[in-house]
Protein backbone atom coordinates (compact mmCIF):
# COMPACT_ATOMS: atom_id res chain seq x y z
CA UNK A 1 0.00 0.00 0.00
CA UNK A 2 1.29 3.03 -0.64
CA UNK A 3 0.62 6.02 1.73
CA UNK A 4 1.28 9.49 2.00
CA UNK A 5 2.91 10.59 5.39
CA UNK A 6 2.14 14.58 6.47
CA UNK A 7 4.63 16.44 8.34
CA UNK A 8 4.42 19.45 9.87
CA UNK A 9 6.51 22.03 10.04
CA UNK A 10 9.17 21.23 13.40
CA UNK A 11 10.20 18.00 11.66
CA UNK A 12 11.10 19.00 8.43
CA UNK A 13 14.76 19.58 9.39
CA UNK A 14 14.85 16.04 9.48
CA UNK A 15 13.30 15.30 5.97
CA UNK A 16 15.49 18.17 4.26
CA UNK A 17 12.34 20.07 4.61
CA UNK A 18 10.09 17.80 2.83
CA UNK A 19 6.16 18.43 3.95
CA UNK A 20 4.95 14.80 3.06
CA UNK A 21 6.60 11.91 1.63
CA UNK A 22 5.27 8.68 0.18
CA UNK A 23 6.11 5.29 1.63
CA UNK A 24 4.81 1.79 1.88
CA UNK A 25 2.82 -0.41 4.85
CA UNK A 26 -0.38 -1.64 5.10
CA UNK A 27 -0.66 -0.12 8.88
CA UNK A 28 0.24 3.04 10.62
CA UNK A 29 3.21 1.28 12.32
CA UNK A 30 4.68 -0.32 9.19
CA UNK A 31 4.25 3.51 7.14
CA UNK A 32 6.43 5.30 10.25
CA UNK A 33 9.04 2.28 10.15
CA UNK A 34 9.35 2.75 6.17
CA UNK A 35 9.58 6.47 7.42
CA UNK A 36 12.52 6.07 9.45
CA UNK A 37 14.13 3.87 6.96
CA UNK A 38 14.36 6.60 4.37
CA UNK A 39 14.79 9.61 7.60
CA UNK A 40 16.43 8.17 10.71
CA UNK A 41 16.09 11.14 12.59
CA UNK A 42 12.86 10.95 12.97
CA UNK A 43 12.98 7.92 14.49
CA UNK A 44 14.22 9.41 17.83
CA UNK A 45 11.55 12.18 17.42
CA UNK A 46 8.39 10.92 16.80
CA UNK A 47 9.23 6.89 18.76
CA UNK A 48 9.89 6.14 22.71
CA UNK A 49 12.77 3.73 22.90
CA UNK A 50 10.10 0.56 23.73
CA UNK A 51 8.99 1.66 20.05
CA UNK A 52 5.32 3.32 21.27
CA UNK A 53 4.71 7.06 19.70
CA UNK A 54 5.92 10.16 21.89
CA UNK A 55 3.06 10.99 24.21
CA UNK A 56 3.04 14.63 22.65
CA UNK A 57 2.84 13.20 19.04
CA UNK A 58 -0.73 13.33 17.06
CA UNK A 59 -1.39 10.19 14.61
CA UNK A 60 -4.16 10.51 12.18
CA UNK A 61 -5.68 8.56 9.43
CA UNK A 62 -8.17 10.67 7.36
CA UNK A 63 -8.53 12.88 9.47
CA UNK A 64 -8.94 10.35 12.82
CA UNK A 65 -6.92 10.34 15.63
CA UNK A 66 -5.33 6.36 15.92
CA UNK A 67 -6.08 6.00 19.35
CA UNK A 68 -9.45 5.97 18.17
CA UNK A 69 -8.54 3.06 16.20
CA UNK A 70 -5.90 0.47 16.67
CA UNK A 71 -2.60 2.92 17.34
CA UNK A 72 0.29 1.46 15.38
CA UNK A 73 -1.91 -1.26 13.90
CA UNK A 74 -4.49 0.74 12.40
CA UNK A 75 -4.61 -0.24 9.01
CA UNK A 76 -3.99 1.99 6.28
CA UNK A 77 -5.48 1.70 2.88
CA UNK A 78 -3.73 2.42 -0.74
CA UNK A 79 -3.91 6.38 -1.07
CA UNK A 80 -4.60 7.47 2.38
CA UNK A 81 -3.02 10.26 4.06
CA UNK A 82 -1.19 9.96 7.55
CA UNK A 83 -0.93 13.03 9.01
CA UNK A 84 2.14 13.91 12.23
CA UNK A 85 0.90 16.55 14.48
CA UNK A 86 1.99 17.48 17.90
CA UNK A 87 -0.61 17.41 20.97
CA UNK A 88 -2.32 21.30 20.88
CA UNK A 89 -3.00 22.76 24.29
CA UNK A 90 -5.57 25.54 24.43
CA UNK A 91 -8.94 25.41 26.40
CA UNK A 92 -9.01 25.85 30.07
CA UNK B 1 -3.89 43.28 12.73
CA UNK B 2 -5.31 40.29 10.35
CA UNK B 3 -6.55 37.41 12.37
CA UNK B 4 -8.63 34.49 11.87
CA UNK B 5 -11.06 32.85 15.04
CA UNK B 6 -11.63 29.12 14.26
CA UNK B 7 -14.71 27.77 16.23
CA UNK B 8 -16.45 24.55 16.41
CA UNK B 9 -19.60 25.27 13.85
CA UNK B 10 -22.20 24.12 16.50
CA UNK B 11 -20.77 26.68 19.30
CA UNK B 12 -23.29 28.65 21.29
CA UNK B 13 -24.42 31.51 19.12
CA UNK B 14 -24.07 33.77 22.14
CA UNK B 15 -20.13 33.03 21.51
CA UNK B 16 -20.39 33.26 18.31
CA UNK B 17 -21.98 36.64 18.32
CA UNK B 18 -19.54 37.77 20.81
CA UNK B 19 -17.09 37.25 19.12
CA UNK B 20 -17.60 38.23 15.16
CA UNK B 21 -18.69 41.34 16.39
CA UNK B 22 -15.00 42.32 17.03
CA UNK B 23 -13.81 42.20 13.33
CA UNK B 24 -12.37 39.12 12.77
CA UNK B 25 -12.36 36.14 9.96
CA UNK B 26 -14.73 34.15 11.74
CA UNK B 27 -14.33 30.10 10.78
CA UNK B 28 -16.89 27.52 11.19
CA UNK B 29 -15.68 24.32 11.38
CA UNK B 30 -17.61 21.41 11.33
CA UNK B 31 -16.16 19.14 14.15
CA UNK B 32 -15.57 19.79 17.40
CA UNK B 33 -12.43 21.64 19.18
CA UNK B 34 -10.08 18.95 18.60
CA UNK B 35 -10.97 18.46 14.92
CA UNK B 36 -10.28 22.40 15.36
CA UNK B 37 -7.08 21.90 16.74
CA UNK B 38 -5.67 19.64 14.32
CA UNK B 39 -6.49 22.15 11.95
CA UNK B 40 -5.52 24.80 13.44
CA UNK B 41 -1.88 22.95 14.00
CA UNK B 42 -1.80 22.49 10.23
CA UNK B 43 -2.81 25.29 9.04
CA UNK B 44 -0.14 28.07 11.72
CA UNK B 45 2.42 25.49 9.99
CA UNK B 46 1.30 26.00 6.23
CA UNK B 47 1.00 29.71 7.18
CA UNK B 48 3.59 32.07 8.77
CA UNK B 49 1.03 33.10 11.66
CA UNK B 50 0.78 32.79 15.17
CA UNK B 51 -0.97 30.28 17.11
CA UNK B 52 -2.56 31.57 20.20
CA UNK B 53 -2.78 27.73 21.26
CA UNK B 54 0.90 27.17 20.97
CA UNK B 55 3.44 29.89 20.22
CA UNK B 56 1.65 32.46 21.59
CA UNK B 57 1.02 29.53 24.66
CA UNK B 58 3.26 30.77 27.04
CA UNK B 59 0.83 34.16 27.56
CA UNK B 60 -2.03 32.15 27.78
CA UNK B 61 -0.39 29.77 30.12
CA UNK B 62 1.25 32.56 32.29
CA UNK B 63 -2.25 34.07 32.21
CA UNK B 64 -3.89 31.58 33.78
CA UNK B 65 -1.50 31.52 37.33
CA UNK B 66 -3.04 35.13 37.39
CA UNK B 67 -6.48 33.07 39.04
CA UNK B 68 -4.26 31.81 41.75
CA UNK B 69 -2.65 35.50 42.08
CA UNK B 70 -6.02 37.02 42.51
CA UNK B 71 -7.33 34.24 44.66
CA UNK B 72 -4.60 34.62 47.29
CA UNK B 73 -4.86 38.47 47.12
CA UNK B 74 -8.85 38.03 47.90
CA UNK B 75 -8.42 35.70 50.78
CA UNK B 76 -5.89 38.56 52.69
CA UNK B 77 -2.31 36.78 51.45
CA UNK B 78 -3.34 33.41 52.12
CA UNK B 79 -3.83 30.17 50.11
CA UNK B 80 -7.45 28.54 50.81
CA UNK B 81 -7.10 24.23 51.73
CA UNK B 82 -8.69 23.57 48.37
CA UNK B 83 -9.33 24.62 45.09
CA UNK B 84 -12.29 23.26 42.84
CA UNK B 85 -11.41 24.26 39.22
CA UNK B 86 -12.65 23.10 35.82
CA UNK B 87 -10.83 20.71 33.46
CA UNK B 88 -10.56 20.88 29.76
CA UNK B 89 -7.27 20.65 28.30
CA UNK B 90 -6.20 20.84 32.10
CA UNK B 91 -4.07 23.71 31.53
CA UNK B 92 -6.29 26.31 34.03
CA UNK B 93 -6.04 23.47 36.40
CA UNK B 94 -2.30 23.06 36.51
CA UNK B 95 -1.55 26.98 36.15
CA UNK B 96 -3.57 27.87 38.99
CA UNK B 97 -1.53 25.17 41.06
CA UNK B 98 1.82 26.64 39.71
CA UNK B 99 0.67 30.05 40.29
CA UNK B 100 0.19 28.87 44.05
CA UNK B 101 3.72 27.45 44.43
CA UNK B 102 5.41 30.33 42.33
CA UNK B 103 3.93 33.08 45.27
CA UNK B 104 4.41 30.57 48.39
CA UNK B 105 8.19 30.25 46.79
CA UNK B 106 8.17 33.66 46.57
CA UNK B 107 7.06 34.45 50.35
CA UNK B 108 3.68 36.14 48.76
CA UNK B 109 1.37 33.93 50.34
CA UNK B 110 1.02 32.33 53.69
CA UNK B 111 -0.33 28.44 53.66
CA UNK B 112 0.07 25.14 51.88
CA UNK B 113 -0.28 24.58 48.49
CA UNK B 114 -4.45 23.92 48.27
CA UNK B 115 -5.48 20.49 47.61
CA UNK B 116 -6.49 20.94 44.08
CA UNK B 117 -9.60 19.28 42.53
CA UNK B 118 -10.28 19.20 38.91
CA UNK B 119 -13.91 18.98 37.70
CA UNK B 120 -15.07 17.64 34.32
CA UNK B 121 -18.39 16.63 32.60
CA UNK B 122 -19.03 12.99 32.26
CA UNK B 123 -19.76 13.73 28.69
CA UNK B 124 -16.14 14.55 28.33
CA UNK B 125 -13.96 13.27 30.70
CA UNK B 126 -10.59 12.07 29.59
CA UNK B 127 -8.59 12.74 32.48
CA UNK B 128 -11.43 11.77 35.30
CA UNK B 129 -11.46 8.44 33.64
CA UNK B 130 -7.67 8.27 34.06
CA UNK B 131 -7.79 9.68 37.19
CA UNK B 132 -10.80 6.94 38.02
CA UNK B 133 -8.51 3.96 36.44
CA UNK B 134 -5.02 5.18 37.95
CA UNK B 135 -3.42 5.74 34.53
CA UNK B 136 -1.43 8.33 34.22
CA UNK B 137 -2.23 9.00 30.77
CA UNK B 138 -5.66 9.59 29.11
CA UNK B 139 -7.02 8.06 26.02
CA UNK B 140 -8.75 10.88 24.43
CA UNK B 141 -12.29 10.39 23.89
CA UNK B 142 -15.37 12.04 21.29
CA UNK B 143 -16.50 14.81 23.61
CA UNK B 144 -21.09 14.78 24.04
CA UNK B 145 -22.11 17.42 26.96
CA UNK B 146 -23.81 20.68 27.03
CA UNK B 147 -20.29 22.15 28.72
CA UNK B 148 -18.81 22.90 24.92
CA UNK B 149 -15.99 25.26 26.93
CA UNK B 150 -14.74 21.92 28.38
CA UNK B 151 -15.44 19.53 25.26
CA UNK B 152 -11.74 18.33 24.66
CA UNK B 153 -11.55 15.39 23.75
CA UNK B 154 -7.74 14.83 23.76
CA UNK B 155 -6.13 17.22 26.37
CA UNK B 156 -2.76 17.95 25.89
CA UNK B 157 -1.99 18.50 29.66
CA UNK B 158 -4.10 16.06 30.65
CA UNK B 159 -0.87 14.12 32.30
CA UNK B 160 -0.06 17.42 34.27
CA UNK B 161 -3.48 17.59 35.75
CA UNK B 162 -3.44 13.87 36.37
CA UNK B 163 -0.12 14.87 38.48
CA UNK B 164 -0.98 17.96 40.54
CA UNK B 165 -4.42 15.99 41.57
CA UNK B 166 -2.34 13.38 43.13
CA UNK B 167 0.32 15.51 44.22
CA UNK B 168 -1.90 17.66 46.38
CA UNK B 169 -4.14 15.10 47.51
CA UNK B 170 -7.31 15.67 45.69
CA UNK B 171 -9.35 14.79 42.56
CA UNK B 172 -10.78 14.58 39.20
CA UNK B 173 -14.22 13.73 38.93
CA UNK B 174 -16.85 14.14 36.63
CA UNK B 175 -20.62 15.19 36.82
CA UNK B 176 -23.24 14.04 34.16
CA UNK B 177 -25.42 17.35 32.11
CA UNK B 178 -28.08 17.12 34.97
CA UNK B 179 -25.94 17.41 37.67
CA UNK B 180 -24.36 20.37 35.37
CA UNK B 181 -27.79 22.29 35.31
CA UNK B 182 -28.33 21.45 38.83
CA UNK B 183 -24.94 23.33 39.62
CA UNK B 184 -25.49 26.32 37.97
CA UNK B 185 -29.27 26.50 39.37
CA UNK B 186 -27.75 26.08 42.63
CA UNK B 187 -24.60 28.74 41.99
CA UNK B 188 -27.39 31.16 41.11
CA UNK B 189 -30.02 30.54 44.19
CA UNK B 190 -27.39 30.78 46.57
CA UNK B 191 -24.98 33.39 45.59
CA UNK B 192 -26.50 35.46 42.81
CA UNK B 193 -23.86 34.07 40.14
CA UNK B 194 -24.99 32.78 36.97
CA UNK B 195 -22.68 30.81 35.59
CA UNK B 196 -22.13 29.19 32.08
CA UNK B 197 -21.67 25.32 31.66
CA UNK B 198 -18.33 24.98 32.68
CA UNK B 199 -19.23 26.84 36.21
CA UNK B 200 -22.03 24.44 36.93
CA UNK B 201 -19.35 21.43 36.51
CA UNK B 202 -17.42 22.87 39.02
CA UNK B 203 -20.28 23.76 41.36
CA UNK B 204 -21.67 19.73 40.69
CA UNK B 205 -18.31 18.42 41.21
CA UNK B 206 -18.09 20.68 44.53
CA UNK B 207 -21.90 19.71 45.74
CA UNK B 208 -20.82 15.65 44.51
CA UNK B 209 -17.29 16.35 47.17
CA UNK B 210 -18.97 17.45 49.93
CA UNK B 211 -21.64 14.50 49.56
CA UNK B 212 -19.04 12.22 49.56
CA UNK B 213 -17.62 13.86 52.99
CA UNK B 214 -14.17 14.91 51.04
CA UNK B 215 -14.53 18.27 52.52
CA UNK B 216 -13.80 19.03 55.95
CA UNK B 217 -16.14 21.67 57.61
CA UNK B 218 -13.72 24.18 58.59
CA UNK B 219 -11.94 23.98 55.04
CA UNK B 220 -11.87 27.26 52.91
CA UNK B 221 -12.62 26.03 49.42
CA UNK B 222 -13.01 28.35 46.11
CA UNK B 223 -14.82 27.32 43.47
CA UNK B 224 -13.50 28.62 40.52
CA UNK B 225 -16.32 30.07 37.91
CA UNK B 226 -14.95 30.52 34.78
CA UNK B 227 -17.52 31.87 32.35
CA UNK B 228 -20.85 33.94 32.62
CA UNK B 229 -24.24 32.18 32.19
CA UNK B 230 -25.32 34.66 29.08
CA UNK B 231 -23.13 32.93 27.12
CA UNK B 232 -24.87 29.37 26.99
CA UNK B 233 -28.53 29.96 27.54
CA UNK B 234 -29.47 27.23 25.95
CA UNK B 235 -27.98 24.80 28.76
CA UNK B 236 -31.02 26.39 31.11
CA UNK B 237 -33.89 26.86 28.74
CA UNK B 238 -37.04 25.32 29.53
CA UNK B 239 -35.18 24.20 32.84
CA UNK B 240 -38.30 26.72 35.09
CA UNK B 241 -41.64 27.70 34.06
CA UNK B 242 -43.18 31.09 34.14
CA UNK B 243 -46.79 32.52 33.24
CA UNK B 244 -48.02 35.06 30.80
CA UNK B 245 -51.24 36.96 31.50
CA UNK B 246 -53.36 40.21 30.62
CA UNK B 247 -52.28 42.68 32.55
CA UNK B 248 -55.01 42.46 34.73
CA UNK B 249 -55.45 41.56 38.54
CA UNK B 250 -57.78 38.91 37.94
CA UNK B 251 -55.60 37.38 35.41
CA UNK B 252 -52.92 37.09 37.95
CA UNK B 253 -54.97 35.32 40.97
CA UNK B 254 -56.50 33.19 38.30
CA UNK B 255 -53.46 32.27 36.36
CA UNK B 256 -50.72 32.61 38.43
CA UNK B 257 -51.84 32.52 42.26
CA UNK B 258 -54.62 29.60 41.85
CA UNK B 259 -51.72 27.62 39.81
CA UNK B 260 -48.94 28.22 42.97
CA UNK B 261 -51.39 26.85 45.60
CA UNK B 262 -52.53 24.09 43.49
CA UNK B 263 -48.54 23.49 42.79
CA UNK B 264 -48.33 23.74 46.48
Amino acid sequence: MSVTVKLPTQLRASTGGEASVAVEGATVGEALEALYGAYPELRERLSDEDGTLRRFINVYVGGDDIRFGELLDTPVGDGDEVQILPAVAGGS
Amino acid sequence: MESYVFIPADLEEQKILATGIYGTNLVKVRGNYDDVNRLCMELSGERNWAFVNVNLRPYYAEGSKTLAYEIGEQLGWRTPDRIISPVASGSLFTKIGKGFADWLDLGLLEGDLPTMNGAQAAGCSPVATAWAEGRDFCQPVKPDTIAKSLAIGNPADGPYALELAKSSGGSIDSVTDDEIRAGIRLLAETTGVFTETAGGVTVATLAKLAERGDIGRDESVVAVITGDGLKTLDAVRGSFESFEIEPTFEEFTTKVEANLVAAR
